[in-house]
């Protein structure tokens, strides 16, 4: 929006003012994030800027808290635990995002065909189940499962005496697939909307049957829906901490829980070095998505925009 | 190959009603319907894996919800013989012997992890019940092993006088029934009295409306802030060339996808008393040394955490709007003769209404239900509806109470997205 020529000084001030505050609240949003970053290579234990720091001196600035976030504690101070729970946190966070994405993926690719086939019968009612985890707050979709999944036998485990779903991988995978779903259901149902049936039964009228036409046909079109809602879904899971700290027992180490316990307790900068890892990481999978997009729009035929 | 296209089917295709046939000799009506059928259970089919892992692992969990915040099983099953006869008693004087017998014989003969979990829920209706069961229990079981036989009224007010109190038998009334409603009373600081009914707890007990207020009051200061915040933030995202927006928009989305622990402790950085704002505050010569702001673990905390968090889930829904808003407007209003400040308010901020109700109505739904932004900067005075059913859940164990708590917030969000399918629609919801 520019300002015309004509502009009088009231008008031209006001607009300043504008420009301004919209920088100061864009400043808002992303000034803790990158305030975080140069504060993580510190090399004193404390989570505030040295002197030294702003003067860019050499000696203020280490690695030892990446050192640290990987195991390496040759050089932990008394003051700050040094373990390997964050290479085991990270670990395991990986691990189930991945099985839940995957299990998300699957469920909900399944659904979105289900639901935008013409002959669905009560699609509303199916879709606002299906994208209800989004809804429910967490906290009471956390209190559900502490109370239920605990009497529920845990598939993967169904000898063990007392076995269930709670304090067990195979709950918090299955926690976390509920909380991925809508985003696979949300954005593949989109994809879908702009898909031209008739591609399918041409193919069907050449004789291809519904699992090679899925897969050879409609499935190339629709996977980047697939793909950024399973984006969505990992994202999803590796962030969770709500669920995990009431369905999870001790084994059940992940990132963030991790990152719980180090803020409740030994707030040290292992944390920052942590956590600006995970910035990047978000940055790399918001141009991920943000390509994908663009890309299935292009595919479709829609414009850019 | 000939292909003839006939544009009336031919005498023969026709029953003798006159229906239309298939080649297969059956109606074509049938046919059409059959096959319609098929493809109605094959996207029921498709639907059906992922709807029944939800149903049995996400909505019946939270359905149970409403099961603990009324059940009231438990001291029934630990006092089954009590429970046989108290309806004889008249309620006004001290029971008599069976009633001192059942009691007896029911408390001795009861598991300790039964009498744990029985106790600490009739304290809830009468304080010094779980002190009283605790000692009976002790003692009662000592005198089975001697085959106690009576007079049990008599040595029961010996070992307790309590037992000789008509109150104590009294408040066992409440918990005869399967279910209660106490829970749902307790959660808003009421109690239920046997004579009075619901009755508000004394001044000093009031701990949970307080704090469904405060949930209130932040989700709409939170909610107000967001939307002062972002209305112009996505006036300008929509408003600029796509090639600067696209940049400036990465400043929204990056916080949005990134770690909501990441953010919190990236807020502790900037917030806490020798953070970056107050140092910078101090070196500015703005503030001394002594006085640094408190913005950290208080209910301010709270507040400017939420705003940055839920910051891009009001700009998201104002923007996809105002982009869908042609400037052609504004510039006839000016045309018209129209002020450039009262273009806007007139033409332009009507037509951001639906972009401003489904961005405050996300906001204040997500808002009302947090739990561990509150819970990590909160402080004591920042604490909201969310950290007392987690404190219930798993510090004082009191379920039946938290999931009262959780199904009254429930209810209040089902009918807040209720109001937002009326206004936006649940199938617009949009991300990224």
């Amino acid at each position: 929006m520019a300002l015309p020529a004509y502009a009088s000084t009231g008008q031209r001030a006001w607009h300043y003012f504008y420009l301004a505050f919209c920088g100061v609240v864009l400043f808002f949003l992303v000034a803790p994030l990158i305030a975080v970053i140069p504060l993580s290579f510190t090399s004193k234990a404390f989570l505030n800027f040295t002197k030294e720091m702003l003067y860019l001196d050499p000696e203020a600035f280490s690695l030892r808290w990446y050192r640290n976030l990987i195991g390496d504690c040759s050089d932990a101070v008394v003051t700050t635990v040094c373990s390997d729970k964050w290479k085991i946190g990270a670990w395991n966070s990986v691990l189930v995002a991945i099985a839940a994405t995957l299990l998300a993926t699957t469920l909900g690719t399944l659904a979105a065909l289900g639901l935008s086939r013409p002959q669905m019968p009560g699609r509303k009612l199916f879709m606002a189940a299906l994208i209800s985890p989004l809804i429910v707050p967490l906290i009471i979709t956390a209190a559900g499962m502490a109370l239920f999944y605990p009497q529920v036998l845990n598939p993967t485990d169904p000898f063990t005496e007392g076995s269930s779903l709670h304090s067990s991988f195979t709950g918090l995978i299955f926690a976390h697939t509920i909380l991925g779903l809508p985003f696979v259901v949300i954005t593949v149902t989109s994809t879908l909307v702009g898909f031209d049936h008739s591609l399918t039964r041409a193919a069907a009228s050449l004789g291809g049957g519904p699992v090679r036409n899925f897969f050879k046909i409609q499935f190339p079109i629709i996977a980047p829906g697939v793909i950024s809602g399973a984006l969505f879904a990992f994202v999803t899971s590796m962030d969770e901490i709500v669920v995990v700290l009431f369905i999870g027992g001790a084994d059940q180490l992940t990132l963030p829980k991790q990152m719980w316990s180090g803020i409740r307790q030994e707030i040290s900068p292992t944390i920052l070095s942590a956590a600006t890892i995970l910035v990047i990481m978000s940055v790399v999978l918001l141009t991920t998505v943000e390509l994908l997009r663009r890309r299935s729009e292009r595919l479709r035929g829609l414009t850019p925009g | 190959m000939a292909v003839t296209y006939n544009t009336a089917p031919a005498a023969d295709e026709y029953n003798a009603a006159g229906e239309l046939m298939t080649a297969d000799g059956i109606p074509l009506k049938q046919a059409l319907k059959k096959s319609q059928r098929r493809n109605m259970f094959a996207a029921l089919g498709l639907v059906a894996p992922p709807f029944l892992f939800l149903v049995l692992l996400f909505i019946v969990p939270v359905l149970s919800l409403m099961v603990y915040s009324v059940d009231d099983r438990k001291v029934n099953t630990y006092l089954p013989k009590t429970f046989a006869l108290y309806d004889q008693w008249d309620g006004k004087d001290l029971p008599n012997e069976p009633l001192y017998k059942a009691i007896y014989e029911d408390i001795s003969s009861a598991p300790g992890l039964l009498m744990g979990q029985s106790s600490t829920r009739m304290n809830y209706a009468k304080s010094r019940w779980k002190s009283l069961i605790k000692k009976s229990n002790r003692k009662f079981k000592a005198l089975k092993r001697k085959n106690f036989a009576g007079p049990y009224k008599e040595e029961l007010i010996k070992i307790d006088k309590r037992w000789g109190d008509i109150t104590f038998w009294q408040s066992l009334a409440i918990m005869k029934n399967n279910f209660t409603s106490g829970y749902f009373a307790n959660a808003i600081d009421y109690k239920i009295d046997q004579e009075k009914g619901y009755v508000a707890q004394p001044e000093y007990r009031r701990i949970y409306q307080t704090l469904w207020w405060r949930t209130f009051e932040v989700a709409i200061i939170v909610t107000l802030c967001t939307l002062l915040l972002g209305y112009p933030v996505s006036h300008l995202l929509a408003t600029l060339p796509l090639r600067y927006a696209n940049v400036l928009m990465i400043c929204v989305l990056m916080p949005f996808w990134t770690s909501l622990l990441v953010r919190i402790v990236a807020w502790m950085v900037m917030l806490q008393q020798n953070g970056v704002v107050n140092d910078t505050l101090v070196s500015a010569g703005i503030l001394g040394d002594e006085n640094r702001l408190a913005m950290m673990y208080n209910y301010t905390g709270t507040i400017i955490v939420m705003t940055q968090i839920l910051l891009p889930f009001m700009i998201l829904p104002i923007y996809s709007v105002m982009k869908g808003i042609s400037p052609a407007y504004m510039k006839a209003a000016q045309n018209l003769g129209a002020t450039p400040t009262l273009a806007f308010i007139k033409v332009y901020m009507p037509q951001t209404l639906p972009g401003i109700g489904a961005g405050a109505i996300l906001v204040f739904i997500v808002s009302i239900g947090y739990y561990i932004t509150p819970e990590l900067v909160g402080g004591k005075d920042g604490q909201l509806i969310g950290n007392a059913i987690a404190g219930h859940l798993q510090q004082t164990l009191n379920w039946g109470l938290a999931a009262a708590m959780g199904v009254l917030l429930l209810i209040g969000v089902l009918v807040l997205y209720w109001v937002y399918d009326k206004i936006v629609g649940i199938d617009n919801m949009r991300m990224g």
